[in-house]
């Protein structure tokens, strides 16, 4: 199939517009590049697109930026890389600019005060439900050693207050040795 | 100097925080509150707050957050700069490794351990967030009369909500803000 070029200017606006309106971030992003990428401007093939959701989840950092530094890539190399990391990060730093400006002479005012807190309450009741969300998933899949993993976790970090970063590494360690142990048992226990 | 350690913590941030969404949040905690004090708990759960509503990644909102917030814009630069050199070496290997081996078996045993961590440690980093919401700065007391009945009457209210009917986030945070500013300004 014959593919128009591509000029940069396209690919800026494209992964500009793309993170200027997706809220939350995270697993939002993935099916709107496929949107724009595959089904509009047909600039990549579902393949690809699918390709490129699968290592951006399972790389770390922010998964829009994953997701946009390989579309850019695939599209144009390190150039392509380059515009569209800075597409992706314009929005947010531009709108966190403004909000960092406004936040400090803001801040005391008795009004605003009592909204932030207001929604403090609020943001809490968005976190548990993702923590319940995603927490009920690991126990219905029944298997003991994540649901162990889990709770060892929390208590190592909220009660222990053990180095956020040590737990991370531990916990992707042990993972990795219980899927090779897995693979040579024919087991599933992770 | 401060540059520097602006760039090393969100470079941390942006090497470990695995899964998406939520998942940077209690790194950004642990550096910027815990290790550094650089935003009080309160001010992290404001930038939380204001990251839930505003497009973008958590991690390039607190980096431009808190890079604006310490050392100005020249902060804000290096931030996130530092957040995001992670993914770029790190999503180019595993696209090179991936088009010669399929199947990463090593990758995939790092996000099964990953997984029900990065859940525990949302949970911990919203605890301290509900424990300030319910009490205030000066912490967890057994006292009855210290506990913010409007923030727990919204708290309840909100997860029910978002647990019965799905309702979008920014809905939550704007509803909470409104009902709560108003009776924060009239009690």
């Amino acid at each position: 199939m014959e593919k128009s070029p591509i000029r940069h200017f396209d690919l800026f606006k494209s992964t500009f517009f793309l993170s200027a309106f997706t809220f939350g971030g995270g697993y939002v992003i993935v099916p709107m590049m496929k949107k724009k990428f595959v089904d509009e401007v047909n600039w990549l093939e579902e393949e690809e697109m699918l390709n490129i959701a699968a290592i951006a989840q399972s790389s770390p950092g922010a998964m829009a930026v994953n997701a946009s530094i390989l579309v850019g890539w695939r599209l144009m190399g390190l150039s392509g890389a380059l515009v569209a990391i800075i597409g992706t990060i314009l929005p947010p730093f531009i709108i966190l600019s403004v909000v960092s400006w406004f936040y400090a002479s803001f801040r005391d005012n008795a009004l605003v005060s009592a909204v932030l807190k207001g929604m403090m309450a609020g943001v809490c009741a968005v976190i548990f439900d993702v923590v319940i969300t995603m927490g009920g998933r690991i126990v219905q899949a029944k298997k003991l050693l994540p649901i162990l993993i889990m709770l060892g976790a929390f208590v190592a970090h909220y009660i222990l207050r053990i180095n956020i970063i040590y737990i991370i590494v531990f916990s992707g360690t042990l993972g990795t040795l219980i899927t090779l142990h897995d693979k040579r048992t024919e087991r599933e226990n992770i | 100097m401060i540059y520097a350690q602006l760039f090393w913590s969100f470079l941390q941030i942006g090497l470990f925080s695995f899964g998406g969404g939520m998942a940077a949040m209690p790194l950004i905690q642990n550096q910027v509150v815990d290790l550094h004090g650089w935003l009080t708990l309160t001010e992290f759960t404001d930038l939380i707050t204001i990251s839930e509503m505003t497009p973008g990644p958590i991690a390039i909102n607190a980096a431009t957050f808190v890079g604006t917030q310490i050392a100005g814009f020249g902060g804000s630069l290096v931030s996130t700069l530092g957040s995001i050199v992670p993914s770029c070496i790190i999503v180019l290997s595993l696209a090179w490794l991936y088009s010669k081996y399929e199947e990463m078996v090593i990758i995939k045993g790092i996000l099964a351990g990953l997984r029900p961590t990065v859940v525990a440690l949302i949970l911990s980093a919203g605890f301290s967030i509900l424990v300030l919401a319910f009490w205030g700065p000066s912490g967890f007391t057994w006292n009855i009369a210290s506990v913010d009945f409007i923030a727990v009457a919204l708290f309840i209210g909100w997860l029910f909500l978002l647990l019965k009917f799905k309702l979008n986030p920014i809905f939550v945070i704007l509803g909470s803000g409104v009902i709560g500013g108003v009776c924060y300004l009239l009690f």
